[in-house]
Order: C-alpha cells, then structure tokens, then sequence
C-alpha cells in the first residue's frame, strides 16, 4: 500500500459566529467537524453533498489556504500548517485550485496571458521565453489557441473561461487539484467538455484530484472514491460504484433516489425529505442527520454513531446502515 | 383530445437594440391541455426564459411580439390584448415562479402580506380574509406553523421555503395556468424533490396546465408529460417525455442527454461533447441552426432550414427525420447501477 498524497486527521474548522451589539461570539459555526482525509496518489476522491454541508471548506482546509482549528493536514507526509515560508511557496506550485465561479475567480483586468503567467513568475520559472512557452503549451491543451493571449475574460464564454482557469491552476504542473464545483455553472453540453478535460488531463500529467460537487451523477463520473458530508461530517464514503449500487446510509439513499432521472428506466418516485438541513451552528444532538431520516430511533438522538467499515473500503455512520427506507422504491432502480 | 388551455403560433420575440435585431424567441409554437405538465428544456440563450415572459405579457421595449405571432389563452387571444386587460388575467388565472426566490420577494414586507396582496390584486376580499387566505396558502405549500410565519420576513427563511412563499403567492388564486421557470435551479437536490413534488401535487389537485422551463432533463423527466426542446429561439423537437427521450430523434436532443452523466456511468467512456457554439440570436443561419454543431449535416443542413417533421409521437426539425424515424447512434442504455438486495 502506498502512502496517501494528502491526509486529513480529525479535521475540525470552526467560524465564530458574530452576533449581538458588540459583536461578541455569539457561536460557533461547525463548518467542518471531524473529518477523517485520506487521498492516494493518481486517485480522485469526490466530495459529494447540499450547501452549508462543509464540503467547500474542507476543500479550503485541504490546501492549507484556511487553517484548521484542530486536526492536521499532511501533504506527502508533512504538515502543511508548520511549514517554513518558502518550504509553503513549494507547496503552493504542488496544490492547486480550480474555483466554481469562472467569471469571479478570473481578474477581469487581466489578460489571459497574465492571469496564467502570474503563477510561473511568482515561482521564478526562469527565462520569459520558458514562461511564454508554457503558457502557451498549457491554453494549448485545454482547448485555447494563442489567439486568446491578449484578451481578457469577459470576452470569453463560461466554458472557455473554466478552461482558463484550469490553464492557471495547472500551468505549475502541480500534482493535487482541489476542484470545488467545476462544472455547476457550465450549461450541460460545455460541462460534459470540461469534465473530459479534466479526465484527460490527471491521466497525462498524473493528478490527484479532490473533486468537490454537489451533483452526485458528476461526482459519481469522475470519481474513484466519494464521501459524502452532511453538516460538517462525513455520513458515509466508498468507492463510486459500490456507493451508487449499495448506499447503506438513509441520507445516500435519498439524495441519490432525489436525483432527477431523463431516461424513464431510471426514474424512480424520489424519498423526499421532510424540512431543511438544520444549522451548523446549532447540529443536532447525536447523529446530525436524524432530524429529518425516516428511520430514525432514540438511539439516534443519544448517540453519534461513527463513521465504521461494513465492506472493504465501504464506511457508513449511521446505526442501521443499509436499513430499507420506507418508500420501496429507493434503492431498486432497475 | 380536448383543446389545449394555451395555445402559442409562431411566437417572435424579437429585441431591436439600435439597428440590429436579436430574435430571441423566433417562431415557436406548442400547447398545453389542462392538468398537464409541458418541459420546455434548453441551455442558456436558448429562448425559453423570453418565450415565459412573452406569455405573460412581460416583454418591454426594446423587445416586442412580432406580426403574426398569437397566444391564446382560453380562447382569448393575449397578444394585442390592452395591458388594463392583461392584469385581469396575468397572476389571476395565469401565475408565475421564478428562479430566484430570494429577489423575487420584497425584502421589506411579511411573506404574509406579499401573498395577500397578491390575493387583493385580483379578489374583492378584505384585509383579514386576504391574510386567512395567505395562512391557508402557506399551509397548503406545508410550510409548518403557517399561523406564525405569515409575519415572517423573506430573509428569515431558507431558499426551500422562499420558494414555496412563491408557489403560495403564484397559487392564490388558483390560477389555470402555472408558468415555473427553473423553479429548483437554485435549490439543493433534496429542495428541489420537495417542490417538484409540490408543484406536481398542486397540478393534480387544482387541475392546472404547468409550462416548467428548465435546463434540467432530468427534472423534465421527473414530472412533464410532454417535452418541448429549445435550440436558437426555436422548438426543435417535442413529443412525450417516455418517447423523446428513449428515442430522440433531433440530433441535439440526442446530444444533450448523452453529455450528461447519469449515476452509474464510469469515467472510462468519455461523454458526449457538443462542439462549436451556438450562432448569435443577431444574425441565425438561414438553414438548419444546429447544422455547424451536428455530426450528421449534410448539404441540404446548410442551405435549407427544416420544419418539423412528424416521428411517432414526436416531432423533429431535421431534414432526417423528413422520411420518418431516424436511427439514432445514441439510444438510453439501462443504467448500470443495480437493484441492491
């Protein structure tokens, strides 16, 4: 077995919540909350769940760009959070991200050819014809000819500006890609490209992606692994396939049967949940998901179960994993 | 078959900004019966969104309704109609959700107030039976404790909620006709199970006829009985939810539901990709506008524009289809996730 790329130990971040006429502390916003991380080299892990459920911060955590309250994050067996400066400025050339939002995440004063630039000259990639030839090479393989240099973003289309940012993020040749909703704003015909893209990228220059989305078909697409989080914890985590075939937590369950479905073999009646995710700043007590699970119990509210291995690399907290819901059709696709 | 509620022909829309014209919306035509549900799916620019605003009578200069285009709602023909008119009919007997909950609502006012005023604007009722009416609404969309959150304001509730604020506002007077554009886009899946089956109970209890616009096939899947597919400021095929997507006959249809994944797809098959871009709404092709895009064009494809061709049950604008079915190279294979135990 090799050793993890990046590992995650009992990862916690926590937002004080401002609140009242001085501004005191009014709580405290679990956003991540005991995150177990594991990602093997040339791996993508997917991180699959609702908003507010932590899934972005944990991406944020992962790179080192928030601290975490306590927990450590290990990039190649160091801590990335005591690192010296310019030990941290290698880092950065080895971890990189590409950002949901392509209009608000490319600086609209700049031109393409900065914006992918600006990272190899911070790293002192050495002569301008080097930086200029990477550059180039790098909007090459994504799809961009050298036409676009001189232009600036909005000149471009949602698609061809994720492009640009995967250029940016990758023209370092950096080995971990943290992806945080790639495709959510791309109509669906450009973020069928995008996600090709991305595919064939990690398997030229042999990535190790952290996949965060909230659609499962996405994540489930491109994933060897998914976890799925709810509340600032992960309810459950197993290999794509295994996921989608045998989910064994209520949450999996319903998020997957609440999954729109074109073709009529696949549609199925949805397990809707009842009420909303409750807040982060105030999760329920014992297992978080119970207050809105149709199996629930006492035991439910009493204990939180742990995240525990029912199958090889198959983990599930919920104390009656796999139990059938009440709605028949969930898992029965077929 | 029974005469459909609403009935759009040749709907044009187009947009004069200066000298040049953006026709957005560019001869459309469908129905809808009461108690059924039309999809009206496609990507961004497409037109779906203008053709909504068109039926209700929301198209402000520098847009306007071309010559020759009708809408006729219950036998009455909406387009030309005087606007003091219109307001009997827009929010009365035809109502309308957006996408985005949060500023569709006005901040300042209770949700109550915002549904009793919707109420008041079309129903001679007092102010004490428009908010037992608002209370009801929001009871009826299975908002808890409707007695309390009637004084609630927008900010103090979650998207899902706001929505359903919405659905009770658009719903107050029991319009025949709900028109939802993207209703769920901005709401997360389990949300978004929650209205769709709300809408769809609503639809069956009340009896409407619903126009969900959506870029979501899968949503279109879940609830519509037919399905209209926008491409360029036109309908590019329509024909039952079950048949068009088993069977797509337009090559865009086809491409669209093959680039999306589908739960259970590996990344081992590449997805469909759809190359090129979608031509301006200032200057359409004269002939088929998907034909640049399409990896079966042929001559005719460049030169001439198709109409649409009977298929079956469906309806296809594709020079292919002009003999009858086509055979797609992409049919819906059985997903591969299996029943579990």
């Amino acid at each position: 077995m090799s050793e993890p790329i990046l590992s995650g130990h009992r990862l916690k971040k926590h937002f004080p919540v401002r609140g009242g006429f001085f501004g005191r502390a009014a709580g405290t916003l679990r956003a991540v909350d005991g995150v177990d991380l594991e990602v093997m080299p040339g791996e993508t892990l997917g991180i699959v769940g609702e908003s507010g459920c932590g899934k972005s911060t944990l991406g944020r955590v992962a790179l080192g760009l928030l601290p975490p309250t306590s927990g450590e994050v290990r990039f190649e067996g160091r801590d990335i959070n005591r690192m010296g400066r310019s030990a941290r400025k290698t880092l950065r050339g080895d971890m990189q991200i590409v950002f949901q939002d392509p209009v608000g995440s490319l600086d609209p004063r700049m031109t393409v050819r900065q914006t992918v630039t600006e990272g190899l000259l911070i790293h002192d990639v050495s002569s301008r014809r080097e930086r200029e030839q990477r550059v180039v090479e790098m909007l090459g393989r994504v799809g961009l000819d050298s036409t676009c240099l001189d232009r600036y973003p909005h000149e471009f289309s949602g698609g061809q500006r994720q492009r640009i940012g995967i250029a940016r993020a990758l023209v370092l040749r950096p080995r971990f890609l943290v992806a945080d909703e790639p495709v959510s704003a791309l109509d669906v015909s450009v973020q069928s490209q995008v996600l090709n893209l991305l595919v064939e990228l990690k398997n030229e220059m042999r990535l190790t992606y952290l996949f965060i989305a909230h659609n499962l078909a996405v994540v489930g697409y491109i994933s060897d692994r998914v976890a799925v989080m709810y509340l600032g914890t992960v309810v459950e985590q197993a290999p794509s396939a295994l996921l989608y075939e045998r989910p064994l937590h209520p949450y999996t369950m319903a998020l997957l049967s609440a999954v729109p479905q074109a073709h009529a073999s696949g549609r199925r009646k949805p397990i809707v949940l009842q009420g909303d995710v409750p807040s982060p700043v105030d999760p329920p007590s014992g297992c978080r998901f119970r207050t809105r699970c149709p199996i629930a119990q006492q035991v439910c509210a009493d204990v939180e179960p742990p995240l525990v291995e029912h199958a090889p690399g198959h983990l599930a907290a919920c104390h009656f994993p796999g139990e059938s819901m009440p709605n028949a059709a969930v898992r029965a696709i077929g | 078959m029974t005469s459909p509620l609403l009935r759009v022909a040749n709907l044009r829309t187009w947009f004069h900004v200066g000298a040049r014209t953006a026709k957005a919306v560019d001869g459309v035509s469908f129905g809808i019966a009461e108690g059924r549900t039309l999809g009206l799916i496609g990507e961004s620019g497409c037109g779906k969104s203008v053709t909504a605003l068109s039926v209700m009578g929301l198209i402000d200069s520098p847009g306007r309704l071309e010559e020759g285009s009708s809408i006729e709602y219950a036998g009455r023909q909406l387009v030309g109609m005087p606007e003091r008119e219109i307001r009997t009919i827009r929010g009365s007997e035809i109502g309308m959700i957006f996408q985005e909950p949060m500023s569709s609502l006005n901040p300042v006012y209770t949700v109550g107030a915002q549904i009793a005023e919707a109420f008041r604007a079309h129903r001679d009722v007092s102010r004490g039976e428009a908010r037992t009416r608002a209370i009801e609404m929001l009871r009826l969309v299975g908002i808890a404790n409707p007695e309390k959150r009637v004084d609630s304001f927008p900010h103090e509730m979650s998207g899902g909620m706001r929505q359903r604020v919405m659905i009770a506002s658009a719903l107050a007077c029991e319009p025949k006709l709900l028109i939802a554009d993207e209703p769920t886009t901005a709401l997360d899946v389990t949300i978004q199970a929650q209205i769709i089956a709300l809408i769809d109970e609503l639809r069956e209890r009340l009896n409407m006829a619903v126009l969900l616009i959506t870029h979501d096939l899968g949503v279109v899947g879940q609830v519509a009985d037919e399905v209209a597919v926008m491409y360029a400021g036109r309908i590019v095929e329509t024909g039952s939810v079950d048949d068009l997507f088993e069977n797509p006959q337009h090559p865009y249809t086809e491409a669209l539901l093959a680039s999306i994944p589908r739960i259970g797809m590996s990344r081992d098959r590449p997805l469909k990709v759809v190359g090129g871009t979608v031509p301006s709404p200032f200057a359409w092709p004269p002939a088929c506008r998907f034909a640049d895009r399409c990896e079966y064009a042929f001559d005719r494809c460049h030169r001439e524009e198709p109409g649409l061709f009977q298929v079956g049950t469906q309806r296809s604008a594709c020079w292919l289809c002009e003999g009858g079915t086509r055979e797609a190279s992409h049919r819906m294979v059985e997903p591969t996730v299996r029943t579990s135990p």
